[in-house]
């Protein structure tokens, strides 16, 4: 049972829409002023927005957030330490996660040694790291592996400190 | 004295010399030169003969060299190799160049210049084309890179990494290292590119492959054993057999033109040294009191090596004999100085 105040209400409503009828203004016509989505629009600049299409390619080259990027090795070795485990699992739940994404991994050895040698050595790591991500179950198809060898140190200069750093497999996201 | 002048040889004899090289140039009246010389056996007295050139301002330099291979190959029955050319690269606030200079080290042309490394420079058995691996697309793939006109063809870009390009000695074909499925292993493709066809299959590193000069055999550095050493097989694959014995890491090969020579690198206590090998017996020289010896490549006389090295903390490059007695360091553009390859003779 309606209340005396809302049927007054509804009175009111049913008025409203009775009195903007006879105004002349259709209510199929009314005009959509201050709306936004205005293709073609109103010409009023204040209201004009600009359609933005998300383009894939053009997509941040980033990859899991707050996961490190780099795999540290030592001399003459391509062997994956357990420190750096983790490092490899968040980037196989990402591409898992993300079959469209791919990446490359990046070699270098220090520069102790020729170019080609360390050019193959360089290639150890960074198929190391592939092999620790296929093994969980990340696809061949999303991994590029390739090597720089001695031709782009991390840091320059002799010694362990230098050379420790530069021993490494970087991932890349494409 | 000149050309046409007899002169006293017993007064050169005086002065101890062997030999005597007198002659002219004359700039004619088009602007090219004339360039003539004689060359004297200051002890046997006699004339050994001379020649003759005409030459454009640019070729005087050239001329010169033609001069230096006669002589030389007057007196010691070995090809001159004054006129031929090398191949290095120079690295420099960030950028890297392949220039293609004068076996002396001087007129050097940039052939390439590039903001990412260059490696692995090697010419074509005719001389005119340089294959490299080039970095400029974030991996390493091969380019052959015509050296008159700048053309180049991209002739390896599989998956993974491309490099250590060597030209059999017909010009048809490239070996080279490739990590396509899986490992560093050695390929052939043809020169103007093509599918790969494996020649080794080996779980270990398999790189730095160089053809011999008669094309039947390549050189290449393996770790198959553990260690890298140089080994050798048949050009179209097979059981390769181990070359060097001595030492726990020898690298690149070069094989000498006439067959007799293989140079490398080898590491002795934490110093990297050049090596020659007399392949006939096995004997092994070293040549140098250098430390970070790099790249040998011969001379196509066989008779020099040029290799690069660090001398007071710069890179170098050096030529020295096959008994490491007679060294010259080249003279070369500013930066740090690597990889050279000595080209071939070529045709007059």
């Amino acid at each position: 049972m309606l209340s005396r105040s809302s049927i007054s209400i509804a009175s009111l409503a049913i008025a409203a829409l009775i009195a903007g009828c006879s105004s002349g203004t259709k209510l199929n016509e009314a005009p959509v002023s201050n709306a936004g989505a205005g293709a073609g629009g109103t010409g009023g600049s204040a209201s004009g927005v600009a359609p933005v299409t998300i383009d894939p390619n053009a997509q941040t080259r980033e990859g899991p957030v707050g996961v490190a990027r780099i795999v540290y090795f030592d001399f003459d070795s391509y062997t994956i330490k357990p420190e750096f485990q983790s490092l490899i699992d968040g980037h196989a739940r990402f591409l898992k996660a993300n079959p469209s994404r791919r990446i490359s991994i990046e070699g270098h050895t220090d520069d102790r040694g020729g170019r080609e040698y360390n050019l193959a050595l360089g290639q150890k790591r960074s198929e190391a790291v592939r092999r620790a991500l296929t093994l969980l179950g990340v696809s061949d198809a999303q991994i590029e592996a390739v090597s720089f060898g001695k031709e782009k140190p991390a840091v320059q200069g002799t010694g362990e400190d230098a050379w420790a750093q530069n021993r490494r497999a970087e991932i890349v996201y494409r | 004295m000149d050309e046409t002048s007899r002169p006293d040889l017993s007064v050169w004899r005086q002065r101890t010399a062997d030999s005597l090289v007198a002659g002219s140039v004359t700039r004619l009246a088009d602007g090219r030169y004339d360039v003539r010389f004689r060359l004297w056996d200051v002890v046997r007295g006699q004339d050994l003969g001379g020649q003759s050139y005409t030459v454009p301002q640019a070729d005087l330099r050239l001329a010169s060299h033609r001069i230096a291979d006669y002589v030389y190959e007057k007196l010691t029955g070995d090809k001159g190799i004054f006129s031929t050319r090398i191949a290095y690269i120079t690295k420099a606030g960030g950028r890297y160049t392949l220039w293609v200079a004068d076996a002396d080290g001087e007129n050097a042309q940039a052939a390439l210049a590039s903001p990412e490394p260059i490696i692995s420079p090697v010419w074509s058995p005719n001389g005119g084309q340089l294959a490299y691996v080039s970095f400029e697309s974030r991996k390493p793939v091969v380019y052959v890179h015509s050296v008159a006109n700048g053309q180049r063809r991209l002739v390896a870009n599989f998956k993974g990494s491309n490099s250590a390009p060597a030209w059999s000695p017909d010009g048809n074909t490239l070996a080279v290292t490739l990590s396509r499925d899986g490992g560093s292993q050695l390929y052939s493709i043809p020169a103007t590119g093509g599918e790969p066809r494996r020649l080794t299959q080996s779980s270990a590193i398999d790189t730095e492959p160089t053809y011999s000069a008669d094309g039947s055999t390549i050189y290449f550095t393996s770790d198959r054993g553990g260690s890298p050493q140089i080994y050798k097989m048949g050009a179209s694959g097979g059981a390769p057999a181990r070359v060097t014995f001595s030492g726990s890491y020898n690298i690149s090969p070069s094989v000498s033109p006439d067959g007799r020579w293989l140079a490398y690198i080898s590491r002795v206590g934490g110093a990297f040294k050049l090596h020659v090998m007399e392949l006939a017996s096995g004997t092994v020289t070293a040549l140098t009191d250098t430390s970070a010896d790099e790249s040998p490549s011969f001379a196509p006389n066989s008779k020099l090596i040029v290799y690069a090295t660090q001398l007071q903390g710069r890179e170098a490059l050096m030529t020295t004999t096959l008994d490491g007695k007679i060294k010259a360091r080249l003279a070369g553009k500013a930066g740090d100085i690597r990889e050279p390859d000595w080209g071939p003779f070529q045709k007059q």
